[in-house]
């Protein structure tokens, strides 16, 4: 017998019986209904102690009491007056909105759920009714008839509920006419509970481990050796090619950074291996740290404070070692982050050099000040160059369709240079339908801090969208892998397309490049990097590099 | 409910403005409230423009719809992914004449089987569009009213509003435009089930008010005698400081007025505001070239960290063991 955590539980046809209509109560009087599948158990006192977060303590969000601060209103309302004083984004955001409705159907958890409560416009509105009741002239004097309503313990549950519900994906702001971002709402919706001591453990273990360890998982030093290590067994077992693990070095001209999800989860550890194999053969001088050992930062799901202090090892380690420029790979909420707010944070990186392939010697003119590119834009230019022996055939036995992950599409528009990528390494590359692909790509339901199991129904819910449009071209075009250049996306839509798209793999775009790559002194290739038999490889005779000719 | 308490609410206010007609309140309804309103209005969105003005724009979080600006034989989508104030201000153009972002709205549909489909919906962007540009040219219209001589470019968009030369006098095509949107608008609001459960007194008074305005400018128009000299003495008397109340005009004109007054007094304190916010939206009026050149948080602080020496002092040993690189050997 299955339980909520898992998605046995769920049969299709309940989760496809989606309500078309709003409950008969108004909303402001429809209390949370927490039930299992569709919450994430509180952050623990232990972590909240890691970091000096507020009102740390141990509860459950089935408890009725939360224990929250004795003047926990007062605490919210100063919240939210400091924020509206430093963010225009939000002040903005509070006042301009006209509830025309165009941002409903465009969220993934409101397309999925049919919880009206879930339509970005709404899920606004939660926060909104707080904000016209106590800092606008007209809900000060007409109260609820200016659409103002109390604050109360029952709202701080639902924000609770829903802004744990939301993976600022920021679909619903590429629709609204005043360019009103959820997740800029989500953010500070998610700091004023933050104030109360209310966060959830999904989220600030990670940031805990990240504070004192480098990376979100836990990895401690020693143990990202060994890791690395065992990955360079397997490459070694794969290709006959035993890479260099360069750690913590000193003089290094780069150094990488990636999502600590590539260390541990499959199938992000290939992407990892394929990272290691293409700088190997590239002859990269570049290092890995131990402790900016995570580009992934959850403290962008947690406040504007803890982004800062978790991203800041970066450039700290990037000084400590004296390396030129920075170099980041496939992640997606790392590089809002690095693309957004790093500069802003943490900089002037002004210790560093404006980052310049090595390879091909092209200028990274668009990271002239913040000093770090994304992989993808590193690896398309090399691929412009000629200068990776590439056979895109030895991808045959894979059809590829892309997933654009929600911050590279929407907070920094990376859309070419990771198609140009995989068209280059396999020859069935398939696009999934127009509104759910680019800037309107869908979420794959667990960003944002929600992509753990006990949120499961929420997920496989939030998840419908995209696992229809993966449906689509599985149907249509025999597509049996997806790729997604983010570490969140590796780990949630295995479970996305096992559950709406069974059949469909999920891989990193490197780890494609690299099973296409011809590497020097390489043995004959069998197996993928995934130590999987590919019959072609082991029959043909392409392996024998006739790649390389990928230009025009 | 909202929707009774918002029709019942304009209805006073239409009844009320017939008293304008009443002797001696005539310089209550023509000239005390048209001049508070004007105040209340451009003195509130003053306030609301600067008091938005004065808050900082920490980071710069454009939201992106097209490709980055990158390695130069990628083409960069420079409307919709700006990279400088040049491109930016061609987004922002797009965004406030055009309504770019409503017009890439679509409609999601669940099918029988499962799957979940996304067509163009354009009756929203279509509407919108016409309400507001028609709403402009009708707005440019009533110069004819509060400017002598009449400039030339008001007789020339009244010749072209009223090219169908149909009726008399002749029915210019932004008044139908206007009134036909605006009762869309109304319709869809009530109609699609979600969008009512949303919908607040704040969406319905603005909808109604225009309504109310559009059919009393109708109405005086086209069903009824207007003494439009007299109403133009009026107007020129308000804009000239002089204020005069001629005695012919009829409560309808006072109608009307009154619910201009009202609507635009309103302006600055709800959802109206959107007229000046969307020109400050920082998800659309900032440049996707943060890598390049540097943002700057003028509210920035510092923050507790976890620096490199800490992570060390905690772990030298274990690193020093799986044989890692430290700053200090004990």
């Amino acid at each position: 017998m299955s339980t909520p955590d898992e998605p046995d539980y769920y049969k299709k046809e309940d989760l496809l019986n989606i309500s078309t209509a709003p409950p008969p109560t108004s909303w402001m009087e429809t209390p949370v209904d927490f039930r299992r599948g569709s919450y994430i158990y509180p952050g623990k006192a232990k972590n909240l102690k890691v970091v000096d977060l507020p009102n740390p303590r141990d509860w459950a969000v089935t408890d009725v009491d939360w224990k929250l601060q004795d003047d926990w209103k007062r605490i919210i309302l100063e919240g939210m007056a400091d924020r509206l004083a430093k963010y225009r984004s939000f002040r903005i955001f509070m006042d301009t909105c006209v509830r025309c409705g165009a941002c409903a159907d465009k969220c993934h958890f409101f397309i999925g759920s049919g919880d009206p409560k879930n339509m970005p416009v709404l899920r606004a509105e939660l926060l909104r009714s707080i904000y016209r009741k106590d800092f606008t002239a007209l809900g000060k004097v007409f109260g609820k008839l200016a659409g103002g309503r109390e604050l109360t313990v029952d709202v701080i549950k639902e924000w609770f509920y829903y802004f744990y519900q939301c993976t600022e994906c920021r679909r619903c702001s590429v629709f609204c006419p005043y360019g009103i971002d959820t997740a800029e709402i989500t953010m500070i919706g998610r700091e004023l509970l933050g104030l109360l001591g209310l966060y959830v453990n999904w989220v600030l273990e990670p940031v805990a481990n990240c504070f004192r360890l480098g990376n979100h998982l836990a990895i401690p030093p020693h143990g990202l050796v060994d890791t690395l290590e065992f990955m360079a067994d397997d490459i070694e077992e794969a290709t006959g090619i035993k890479v260099d693990i360069p750690i913590n070095k000193k003089g290094a001209e780069i150094l990488f950074v990636t999502p600590s999800g590539d260390f541990v989860a499959d199938p992000g550890i290939y992407t990892c291996m394929a990272y290691m194999l293409l700088f190997h053969e590239l002859g990269l001088d570049y290092t890995w740290s131990t402790y900016a050992s995570d580009g992934g930062n959850f403290g962008l799901f947690t406040s504007h404070e803890m982004m800062k202090r978790l991203n800041n090892k970066i450039y700290h380690e990037a000084k400590r070692l004296g390396v030129k420029w920075v170099l980041g790979g496939e992640c997606g909420h790392m590089w809002r982050v690095v693309n957004q707010y790093m500069d802003t944070m943490n900089g002037p990186a002004d210790f560093l050099e404006v980052p310049k392939s090595p390879i091909t010697g092209t200028v990274f003119e668009n990271a002239r000040s913040t000093k770090m590119i994304h992989l993808m834009e590193f690896v398309a230019d090399l691929i412009r160059h000629n200068k990776l022996k590439i056979d895109p055939s030895r991808n045959d036995h894979i059809r590829v369709t892309f997933h654009d992950s929600c911050n590279p599409a929407r907070a920094m528009g990376i859309i070419e240079e990771p198609r140009y990528v995989i068209k280059s390494v396999c020859n069935n590359f398939f696009e999934m339908p127009e509104n759910t692909i680019k800037e309107q790509t869908f979420c794959c339901g667990g960003g944002a801090g929600l992509g753990t199991d006990e949120n499961m129904e929420m997920r496989l819910r939030g998840g419908l969208p995209r696992g229809s449009a993966v449906k689509h071209v599985q149907d249509k075009h025999d597509v049996n892998f997806l790729a997604a250049m983010c570490a969140i996306d590796r780990a949630t839509l295995i479970t996305v397309c096992d559950y709406w798209a069974p059949g469909v793999k999920v891989t990193g775009i490197s780890e494609m490049v690299a099973n296409a790559m011809t590497f020097t002194g390489e043995k004959k290739r069998t197996v993928n990097l995934r130590l999987e038999e590919i019959p072609a490889w082991a029959n043909g005779d392409e392996a024998e590099g006739n790649g390389g000719d990928t230009d025009e | 409910m909202n929707v009774v308490v918002s029709l019942v609410f304009v209805g006073g206010l239409f009844v009320l403005g017939l008293l304008g007609a009443v002797p001696g309140l005539g310089w209550i309804f023509g000239v005390v409230l048209p001049y508070m309103a004007i105040l209340l209005f451009l003195g509130g969105l003053a306030y609301r423009v600067m008091s938005w003005a004065n808050i900082p724009v920490p980071f710069r979080i454009p939201t992106t719809c097209g490709q980055q600006k990158s390695l130069p034989w990628i083409k960069h989508d420079k409307l919709e992914n700006p990279h400088n104030a040049l491109t930016v201000a061609g987004r922002m153009a797009l965004e406030i004449l055009l309504f770019r972002s409503l017009l890439r709205n679509t409609k999601t549909k669940h099918m029988d089987d499962g799957r979940v489909v996304y067509g163009t919906d354009l009756s929203l962007w279509l509407a919108a569009l016409a309400m507001h540009w028609s709403l402009l040219f009708i707005l440019i219209r009533h110069l004819r009213l509060m400017v002598n001589p009449v400039p030339g470019f008001v007789t020339f968009l009244e010749d072209a509003d009223g090219f169908l030369q149909v009726g008399l006098p002749v029915f210019f095509a932004t008044t139908v435009i206007f009134l036909a949107g605006l009762a869309y608008l109304l319709y869809r609001r009530l109609a699609n089930p979600h969008l009512r459960y949303i919908s607040l007194i704040g969406d319905y008074v603005p909808l109604f008010l225009l309504l109310g305005i559009g059919l009393s400018g109708f109405w005086l128009r086209h069903l009824t005698k207007t003494d439009v000299p007299a109403i133009k003495e009026l107007f020129l008397g308000l804009t000239h400081f002089s204020p005069t109340v001629p005695d012919t005009i009829s409560p309808i004109f006072y109608v009307h007025l009154f619910l201009f007054c009202v609507l635009l007094s309103y302006i600055p304190f709800g959802k109206l505001t959107h007229m000046a916010g969307v020109f400050l939206s920082p998800t659309r009026n900032m440049a996707n070239n943060n890598r390049a050149v540097r943002h700057v948080n003028p509210w920035d602080y510092p923050v507790k960290l976890h620096p490199y020496d800490e992570y060390e002092d905690e772990l030298r040993e274990k690193m020093i063991g799986a044989g890692i690189p430290v700053e200090r050997e004990e």
